[in-house]
């Protein structure tokens, strides 16, 4: 399947990728149209494996025939081609720098924690959750009392957590536990992301979330 | 003044630490290098990057910035003069690409070669540093389009966020007796790798191959029982 050739801006990604929703709140943001491509991650397109073929993953935003891959990577170059508009990384180098580590911190830790929260059961499941809290409690004490990451803007480290925000809920249902009890703060931060048009137009109904990882927990057989 | 003061907070072994050190001194940025003793975390350390606790960190008017390709880019926006990170937005997400991919991917498969549980995983280990390092081979071809380095005729992000592991990666063809940049595989990066380690900005930061193996040796009989008799 090749891409539209008259489509500047094209996107091979999957629905339900917290990676992949990084990419498309940040085309939102900057009022970005493109042509959005579902991919089969089980029988891989040639245009994805030809795009990206160092991981063969989606997140690629293709623009003008020319693949960028790594979400984050894709976001800085989504912020940085479209700088006229809603800015997503601060201006000032510390500041970038700050943005930069925590959304690093964010795709260091909170994917592996939280594909364990709905993989493993048991002790390992309590240890997730035992993770989990800490990571967020630590995000938590960064956010402190501001209304977005960088402050009064929403930005670079906002859209790189959300989209796992938006699977609070579905974690929850399937693990059990009561994230806002103790992180009332980032659930906080949270709702207020949801009502930007970007987020709530692109992340996912909780409900379609949470169907989805119970669909691929018996897919993996953790029953 | 104050926001002049520069500290990096290191230690002579890690490639990560050398990364800023290069990144510096291509700025031509004078900064004061606390070494880490071995075994132990400094105080100003712990207090830096309370997160990690990991070196380095660049200290810049005692304000921390942590994680090295993080603070790369720190030094190129902050300091004037000697533009690391290309200009243009795609060059530029070339190569933050491959920065992630030589941390995520290249590096662990070197360093995990000796520590591969069995014969399979070191095979595999191996598989994958030969893999990365033909991808960077077709990358500095096409980036470098016949220049000495990856950012072109002078040093760029990519060649610092490779260049950094030339000295373990010497240590481990000695350890291994396996050569990994080989001449009839990658010609290219075998001849980058001999101009980035004699570039002025890099040769006093770049570690000894043979302290390395030493070093090496040393962690392993550190950190292993004693062979049985």
């Amino acid at each position: 399947m090749a891409a539209n050739d008259h489509a500047e801006v094209v996107l091979l990604d999957l629905w339900a990728s917290p990676f992949g929703q990084r990419v498309r709140i940040a085309l939102e943001e900057k009022g970005v149209e493109y042509e959005y491509m579902e991919q089969d991650m089980i029988n891989k397109s040639t245009l994805l494996i030809e795009s990206n073929p160092v991981y063969k993953k989606i997140p690629v935003l293709i623009h003008h025939g020319k693949p960028v891959c790594e979400s984050l990577v894709i976001v800085q170059y989504i912020d940085e081609v479209w700088s006229h508009k809603a800015p997503l990384l601060p201006g000032e180098p510390f500041a970038r720098a700050q943005a930069r580590f925590w959304a690093d911190f964010i795709d260091k830790k909170i994917y592996e924690c939280t594909t364990r929260l709905w993989k493993c059961k048991g002790e390992a499941l309590e240890e997730a959750k035992k993770d989990f809290m800490e990571i967020v409690k630590t995000l938590e004490v960064e956010l402190g009392d501001k209304t977005f990451f960088n402050g009064d803007t929403f930005g670079f480290v906002d859209v790189a957590l959300v989209p796992f925000f938006g699977r609070f809920n579905a974690y929850e249902k399937i693990a059990n536990f009561n994230i806002e009890k103790e992180c009332p703060k980032i659930v906080a931060w949270g709702r207020r992301c949801m009502h930007r048009d970007s987020v709530s137009k692109i992340l996912p109904d909780d409900q379609k979330i949470y169907e989805f990882l119970l669909m691929l927990r018996k897919y993996l057989g953790v029953e | 003044m104050a926001s002049d003061d520069v500290k990096l907070i290191g230690a002579w072994a890690s490639p990560y630490v050398m990364r800023p050190r290069i990144a510096l001194n291509l700025k031509g940025v004078e900064y004061e290098f606390l070494e880490e003793k071995f075994g132990s975390k400094s105080e100003l350390l712990l207090k830096s990057n309370p997160v990690y606790k990991k070196i380095p960190v660049l200290l810049h008017g005692g304000k921390p910035i942590c994680e090295s390709l993080i603070i790369v880019q720190y030094i190129d926006e902050a300091w004037s003069g000697h533009s690391i990170l290309p200009s243009d937005p795609y060059h530029r997400a070339v190569a933050r690409f491959w920065g992630h991919y030589i941390d995520d991917k290249w590096f662990p498969a070197l360093t995990g070669i000796s520590r591969a549980p069995t014969d399979e995983a070191k095979k595999e280990a191996i598989e994958q540093v030969f893999a990365g390092l033909k991808f960077l081979e077709e990358v500095l071809e096409k980036s470098g389009a016949g220049k000495p380095f990856f950012g072109g005729d002078t040093i760029g992000y990519i060649d610092i966020a490779l260049g950094c592991n030339l000295g373990w990666l010497r240590a481990t063809e000695k350890l291994s007796g396996l050569t990994y940049l080989d001449e009839s595989k990658t010609p290219l990066l075998v001849c980058w790798a001999e101009k980035f380690s004699a570039h002025e900005a890099v040769k006093c930061v770049m570690p000894e191959t043979d302290k390395l193996v030493e070093f090496a040796q040393m962690l392993k009989a550190k950190f292993s029982a004693p062979p049985s008799k």
